[in-house]
């Protein structure tokens, strides 16, 4: 178990060892996004900007515009602070400013509703230019940041401040933009991201012998992979999204553009039913707001009466 | 420069200033659509700046020693584009399809437009791009200027103290000047939002004021001199007319946003000497 903000942080030091270009911009949360691994290795390289979003998200263009590819982060739902700022100075213009957002989701448990995330995704995925991730564990995380580095253009990576299992060995080749069968199935398909894959597997393997499920594991929200989505819905009897987010404007809503464009297919989304959380433990606010195995097993079934 | 060519140098300033005007509101007239007002107030600033102290290349306007100049008040864009296109950045022959579809010129800066660092439009945020250049000039060891144009309803945004308060505490050479024509959209900003004293909250945030009329290329000129000598944040607070140049644009906030009509054109192409 690895929080994806640590190998994060982790990553940034050594994609920053390799690529003199790497700085970071931290908005008094450092120390929370892991950005703070690199203010100890390059510590001209980490740019603190004091509590100051929309700021810190118009330095990073001005970096990124003098050829420096910029990582400014802060807590997911801060980045929204600096939105506009995010749309019209760094999307707009295409820069190279990698924003990445830690503590998304009700999975940040006692902080409550004001930390709890969960429009970043329909927020940034609705921007041009704009790649959106959610790395599933800390291999892809990894992974990711590695790849961010040559990408060119903006992106939102949004990271968890909890541990979440590590479903990839670390040798495995991950792709932005590609989704991975993680279990083969032929009768239900569940795509998920973030948290909700490991209930995903979870709910797979409690229906075993019962119902025969596929898991997929969506990373970029923003461009989806359409390829991968189709194939399993032609392979299966419809389709189950999972997500820490909003039920609007999110993963279940990206797949249903996908579904319905190309090959319309049942589909129920598993998520946050367009309400605000609230202070709890991460278990405790998944099980009432209906985001674990259970609920994506009801899913299922009301997919197989369908 | 000697004194002699400096008068001379002023005597072709001056005459530009009216030359350009012209252009800047004949993309306006012609598009029936832009911003007069501002772009009055602020273009004896921009000329004094692009034909006097900037280090740039009209044939390689991303020439890496350039200075670099950001105009955070982008609905300026008229003035901006006049001296652009006089100093040979782009053909003029694009000042007529100035906001029209397809054309190069948008409504307001982009910098898709060769000489345009910074895409604009969405005021505040000219002061925060400004300091992420210095803060990456200061990393691959460069020195060449920063300079941020804004205008005095803009500093209502919030940001734009967020981007003063950074520039001071990392101390970065970035010089802005800030167009102090007193009208913003909605009327005279003193009856919008008060921003005074504005001299002492900059001051207060750390930065060298200095106090100008930005019509007067002396000023300019010797101002923008003197400032290259100071290290850190420093603000031009440039006290200018709206719609300077035209007697019935001045001070006028209906022409903040406005192109004037057939009848008004004609007066204003007299007066400037057309």
């Amino acid at each position: 178990m690895i929080a994806t903000r640590d190998a994060y942080g982790k990553a940034l030091v050594e994609q920053a060892k390799k690529n003199k270009d790497i700085v970071s911009l931290s908005a008094d949360l450092g120390k929370s996004t892991k950005s703070v691994y690199l203010e100890k290795e390059f510590p001209e390289r980490e740019i603190k900007m004091g509590i100051s979003e929309q700021d810190m998200m118009v330095t990073a263009a001005g970096l990124a515009h003098e050829g420096k590819i910029a990582f400014p982060s802060t807590f997911a739902i801060f980045t929204e602070r600096g939105f506009e700022q995010i749309r019209n100075s760094i999307a707009r213009p295409n820069m190279n400013v990698k924003i990445v957002g830690s503590h998304a989701g009700l999975i940040t448990g006692e902080d409550g509703s004001s930390a709890q995330c969960i429009e970043d995704f329909a927020i940034y995925r609705a921007l041009p230019n704009m790649t959106v991730l959610c790395p599933v564990d800390a291999v892809e995380t990894t992974q990711f940041v590695e790849q961010l580095v040559k990408h060119k253009g903006p992106s939102y990576m949004r990271t968890t401040r909890n541990k979440v299992p590590v479903l990839y060995d670390k040798n495995k080749k991950l792709k932005i933009g590609k989704g991975e069968i993680l279990k083969e199935g032929n009768d239900v398909v569940v795509i998920g991201c973030g948290p909700l894959v490991s209930e995903a597997l979870r709910a797979a393997e409690e229906l075993e012998g019962k119902v025969s499920v596929m898991v997929i594991n969506i990373s970029t929200i923003k461009p989806i992979d359409k390829d991968l989505i189709i194939k399993a819905a032609k392979q299966t009897d419809g389709v189950v999204t999972a997500e820490d987010h909003n039920v609007i404007g999110g993963l279940g809503s990206a797949v249903a553009d996908v579904l319905s464009e190309n090959y319309p297919a049942p589909l129920e989304k598993v998520g946050v039913n367009d309400v605000f959380g609230e202070s709890g433990k991460p278990t405790d606010l998944y099980e009432k707001y209906g985001l674990t195995s259970k609920h994506i097993k009801e899913a299922i079934k009301r997919i197989l009466k369908r | 420069m000697g004194e002699k060519s400096r008068i001379d140098l002023i005597k072709e300033l001056e005459i530009k200033a009216k030359k350009l005007r012209v252009d800047a509101l004949s993309m306006i007239y012609k598009a029936q659509s832009g911003h007069p007002g501002g772009s009055f107030s602020s273009i004896d600033i921009l000329i004094g700046l692009y034909n006097y102290k900037l280090k740039i290349n009209p044939k390689n306007p991303k020439w890496d020693k350039r200075d670099r100049f950001i105009m955070s008040k982008g609905h300026a864009s008229p003035a901006v584009y006049a001296v652009l296109g006089d100093l040979g950045f782009f053909h003029k022959k694009e000042f007529n399809n100035f906001r029209q579809l397809g054309g190069l010129l948008q409504g307001h800066v982009d910098a898709k437009i060769p000489g345009v660092e910074m895409s604009t439009g969405s005021l505040g945020q000219g002061l925060s791009f400004g300091n992420g250049i210095c803060f990456a000039r200061e990393l691959d060891k460069k020195n060449y200027g920063v300079y941020v144009l804004m205008g005095d309803g803009e500093v209502q945004e919030g940001q734009v103290w967020e981007a003063a308060m950074t520039a001071s505490h990392y101390g970065l050479n970035i010089t802005a000047i800030l167009d102090r024509n007193r009208i913003q959209n909605d009327g005279f900003v003193k009856d919008t939002m008060v921003i005074e004293p504005l001299k002492d909250k900059w001051e207060s945030f750390g930065w060298h004021v200095v106090e100008i009329n930005g019509h007067d290329f002396n000023e300019i000129l010797d101002t923008l001199d003197e400032l290259e000598k100071i290290k850190g944040p420093k603000i031009i607070i440039a006290h200018t007319v709206k719609g300077k140049g035209v007697s019935f644009m001045e001070n006028n906030p209906s022409f903040h946003g406005k192109a004037p009509n057939e009848e008004e054109m004609k007066i204003a192409l007299k007066e400037l000497g057309e």
